[in-house]
């Protein structure tokens, strides 16, 4: 893993009314690394999530990406530089065949047909979907929506993925094959950002992990540190986690 | 422009739009209830003006009095298009606020089409009603009396609304529907009946405003589409759902129709509030009062 | 819509669903070329035209409202635009309608972008009526503006059959095969975009419009493109309905019922696809137009209850349009 920076959010505030989402919160990733982005409901994982994607700015605060402040730019511009994620209730195009919903994905970077065709066949390849290519997406079963929908952003090529609870809501065998395939993503260089629920998932599988309660950095550091940090265990862990 | 006519321009102006209000309120009912656009509202009008026409021709009872009538007929109206049409329209998969358009629109243009064939595209009116033709002096102010009812109408309406919505168990019930469609299946409100029973209030409440203009209006297939146009303006302009935004929107419209009607040529007399109507959505795109 | 399963696609070329796709097109208007000289009444003729017009225009409008989704109800604006721009320049100018066609398109094409700024901050339904506003603007405004002929419109002048002004008194085959070329272009531009990175992007706007930004799509300038587009050959459409009636005014090219005329074959046929404005069209307009002359005249209503009845139908019991009933074969088709 190598230590070169290559999102840093600097000092960032974000307000919602009046309900401070995330406050002042500072972090770095570095290219090659899978941070886990953790934290009980409320904790302002989304926002921050949602910041760096871009879907809205921040009220305080800098975000920048390879050295470059991209704090202003709007979620186009920002996939176009190599910054893709999924949605937390994913979103595909349902009136679109599954195929045609990963174009969408590649023409991010290849203006052509031909060349996105391959680019999205190639990448439902990767994510285990080409048995599915033809179908249309609203037709889909939960756990492959899911995948289509890392499937559609690693279409753009990007260098930073944010993944949102890509492994809520499934059976454990499904999301041994989705930590399969982020392992995979993460082998060909992808940095990855997981926000996750699910500890036992998310905890072997990051390099580091960032603990947000109430708006806040609480922790950060190592995943076996993280686990053993008291305030992280009073904040969310709790009694299920000690107990365990 | 002297203060008189000024006076004269303003007075017609509220009265219209007090109507106008009328007219718009049961569209923006429906639409906060169920986020539904009922693009056959205007010929909901026209079905309430031939209600009027029809009764005041065979009973000769007078359109003052058949206006609880036009507004029953109109409920009934109301509350079938929903079970009829609107009810499968809302169960699309895909595209449901297409779906929603066009279904609605193909019920307009139906209503439309059957009172041209069943009742000729003829322009009538009513002629020899209590109130037609008569006008209220007041101090050199000349107020037509249809009119006047019709503002008097609108207001008892919006009261008689104001107290439904609040004091009422089915008042509470559209309004529960309203803020949250999920959570009153649980606590046991059949949402389909609520549904169709706002339909059928909102229908209602166009129906009076089409009893009020068949005294003074022509009667034609085609009257919907001109007052439909300002009831959708006047929503919009009010805030889509919002209520009371279609009253204070609808009296706006008025005024500035007056307004334009008295400053530019007769035939741009819609130019005013269609301007208007860009410029505040453009500014504000959900409307004045909208909550969006 | 459906695409084909290839795990080596061609570097270049035509994939060969797309490729039949433009065989079964090249096919199906040679076909409709030959209509007209194996059906010698003019009537019928006329039928046809109008049909031919009315799928190319409301090509045009699937182009904004089906692929894009957004539900302009004012497309008559455009097509009023092209019907005046060709009509002014031909009776006061005397430029041939060619040259206003291209005009007349260009005309609105700038006017949708202008309008596009504030209109595509609107959602939904006020989208919609805002778009049924503007026309109506523009129609009041023409009404009143005695430079292009106010109220009572403008007459084109008589003068002998000619491909160069457009004008055809005694044949109307001309006229079928100039609408043809009209809806074989509309779908042809149609069929390009469809397969490439607008095509994707602006359906993916309509499908979801949060997830097509976080793939790099430019929702603005998504819309405004598909906007610039559909006025454009909406506009050409018009321009063409004015040579052919040689008399427009305001209502007969204006009106809202034109804008819904527009929307409503792709409705039918199936929104968002390549046949369904043509499929729509080809059963709206014959139908509408036959039993208008079979069971009264203009204004009974009849035209009015089928148009209504059938919309009504449709949105409700096939909401994808007529065209997906033949959706369960695209394999078959495929496989050739």
């Amino acid at each position: 893993m190598s230590t070169d920076t290559l999102l840093t959010v600097a000092n960032v505030t974000r307000r919602f009314g009046g309900l401070v989402a995330n406050s002042n919160v500072s972090m770095t990733v570095h290219r090659g690394e899978m941070l886990g982005l953790i934290g009980p409901n409320g904790a302002g994982k989304s926002t921050l999530f949602n910041l760096i994607a871009g879907t809205f700015p921040p009220n305080e605060g800098r975000i920048l990406f390879e050295g470059q402040d991209i704090t202003g730019l709007p979620a186009p511009a920002r996939c176009r530089l190599g910054i893709a994620r999924t949605f937390q209730v994913p979103r595909s195009f349902d009136s679109m065949s599954v195929l045609d919903n990963v174009m969408v994905g590649a023409f991010a970077k290849v203006p052509g047909s031909h060349a996105a065709r391959r680019t999205a066949i190639e990448t439902l390849d990767f994510c285990s979907l080409a048995h599915r290519t033809e179908a249309s997406a609203g037709d889909l079963t939960p756990p492959e929506k899911r995948r289509l929908e890392v499937a559609r952003a690693l279409a753009t090529k990007p260098k930073l993925l944010l993944l949102d609870e890509v492994m809520t809501g499934l059976t454990p065998s499904e999301a041994r094959l989705g930590v399969e395939l982020v392992r995979k993503v993460r082998d060909q260089g992808v940095t990855v950002i997981m926000v996750e629920h699910v500890m036992e998932i998310v905890m072997p599988l990051v390099d580091r992990a960032v603990v947000l309660n109430l708006g806040k950095v609480l922790a950060e550091g190592k995943p076996k540190d993280v686990v053993r940090d008291d305030a992280v265990i009073t904040a969310y862990l709790g009694e299920r986690h000690r107990a365990a | 422009m002297t203060t008189q006519a000024l006076l004269q321009v303003l007075a017609s102006g509220l009265l219209m739009g007090l109507i106008y209000a009328l007219i718009a309120v049961g569209l923006s009912l429906i639409f906060g209830l169920m986020d539904v656009v009922n693009f056959a509202h205007g010929e909901f009008l026209m079905t309430a003006m031939y209600v009027v026409f029809g009764m005041f021709l065979f009973t000769a009872i007078d359109p003052v009095l058949l206006v609880p009538v036009a507004a029953a007929a109109l409920f009934v109206v109301g509350a079938a298009a929903y079970l009829g049409v609107v009810r499968f329209a809302m169960r699309a998969k895909a595209n449901q606020g297409m779906v929603q358009i066009f279904a609605t629109f193909g019920l307009a243009t139906l209503m439309q089409g059957a009172a041209q064939y069943f009742l000729t595209p003829d322009y009538r009116s009513i002629g020899n009603s209590w109130l037609g033709g008569k006008t209220l002096n007041l101090a050199g102010v000349f107020l037509p009396w249809p009119q006047i009812f019709g503002g008097l109408v609108s207001i008892a309406a919006f009261g008689g609304l104001y107290l439904l919505m609040s004091r009422t168990d089915f008042g509470k019930a559209l309004e529960a529907t309203r803020e949250d469609q999920g959570a009153v299946a649980l606590v046991g409100i059949d949402r389909n009946r609520v549904f169709a029973l706002g339909w059928g209030l909102g229908a209602a409440l166009v129906g009076l405003a089409g009893a009020v203009l068949a005294i003074f209006y022509y009667i034609h297939p085609q009257v919907g589409a001109t007052f439909g146009l300002i009831a959708y303006v006047t929503v919009a302009l009010g805030g889509f759902g919002s209520v009371f935004g279609a009253l204070a929107a609808g009296v706006i419209v008025g005024l500035v129709e007056a307004l334009t009607a008295a400053l530019l040529p007769p035939a741009m007399k819609s130019i005013g509030i269609y301007t208007l109507y860009l410029g505040i959505v453009f500014i504000r795109p959900s409307g004045l009062f909208g909550k969006l | 819509m459906t695409t084909d399963v290839l795990p080596f696609p061609p570097a270049t070329g035509l994939l060969p669903r797309r490729r039949n796709q433009l065989l079964v097109a090249a096919a199906v208007f040679a076909a409709i070329a030959l209509i007209p000289f194996l059906v010698r009444d003019v009537y019928l003729q006329n039928v046809l035209v109008l049909t031919l017009l009315y799928a190319a225009v409301s090509q045009s409008w699937n182009i904004l409202g089906g692929y894009c989704g957004q539900i302009s109800l004012g497309h008559a604006l455009y097509f009023g635009i092209g019907a005046y721009a060709t009509s002014v320049l031909f009776v006061t100018y005397g430029v041939v309608p060619w040259g206003g066609m291209l005009v007349g398109g260009v005309l609105s094409a700038a006017i949708a972008l202008l309008l596009g700024y504030p209109c595509f901050r609107l959602k939904g339904h006020y989208f919609s009526i805002a778009t049924i506003v503007i026309a109506e603007i523009g129609l009041v405004l023409v009404h009143n503006w005695d430079f292009v002929g106010g109220a009572l419109g403008i007459q084109w002048p008589f003068g002998s059959d000619s491909w160069w002004t457009l004008q055809f008194a005694r044949d109307k085959v001309p006229y079928v095969h100039l609408a043809l070329g009209l809806l074989a272009i509309t779908w042809f531009v149609t069929f390009l975009i469809e397969g490439s990175r607008w095509g994707y992007w602006w359906r993916a706007v309509k499908d979801n419009p949060e997830a097509a930004e976080s793939l790099g799509v430019e929702i603005f300038h998504s819309k405004m493109a598909a906007a610039a587009v559909s006025a454009f050959f909406t506009a050409v459409g018009g321009s063409f309905y004015a040579s052919f009636l040689a008399y427009i005014d305001p209502e007969s090219v204006m009106s809202f019922r034109f804008s819904l005329l527009f929307a409503l074959p792709a409705v039918l046929g199936g929104i968002g696809t390549l046949w369904g404005p043509v499929v729509g069209a080809a059963i709206l307009i014959p139908l509408t137009e036959i039993t208008r002359s079979y069971l009264g005249g203009s204004g009974s209503g009849i035209d009015l209850i089928i148009y209504g009845g059938l919309i009504m139908l449709v949105s409700l019991a096939k909401p994808e349009g007529l065209l997906s009933l033949f959706r369960r074969k695209p394999k078959a088709e495929a496989r050739s």
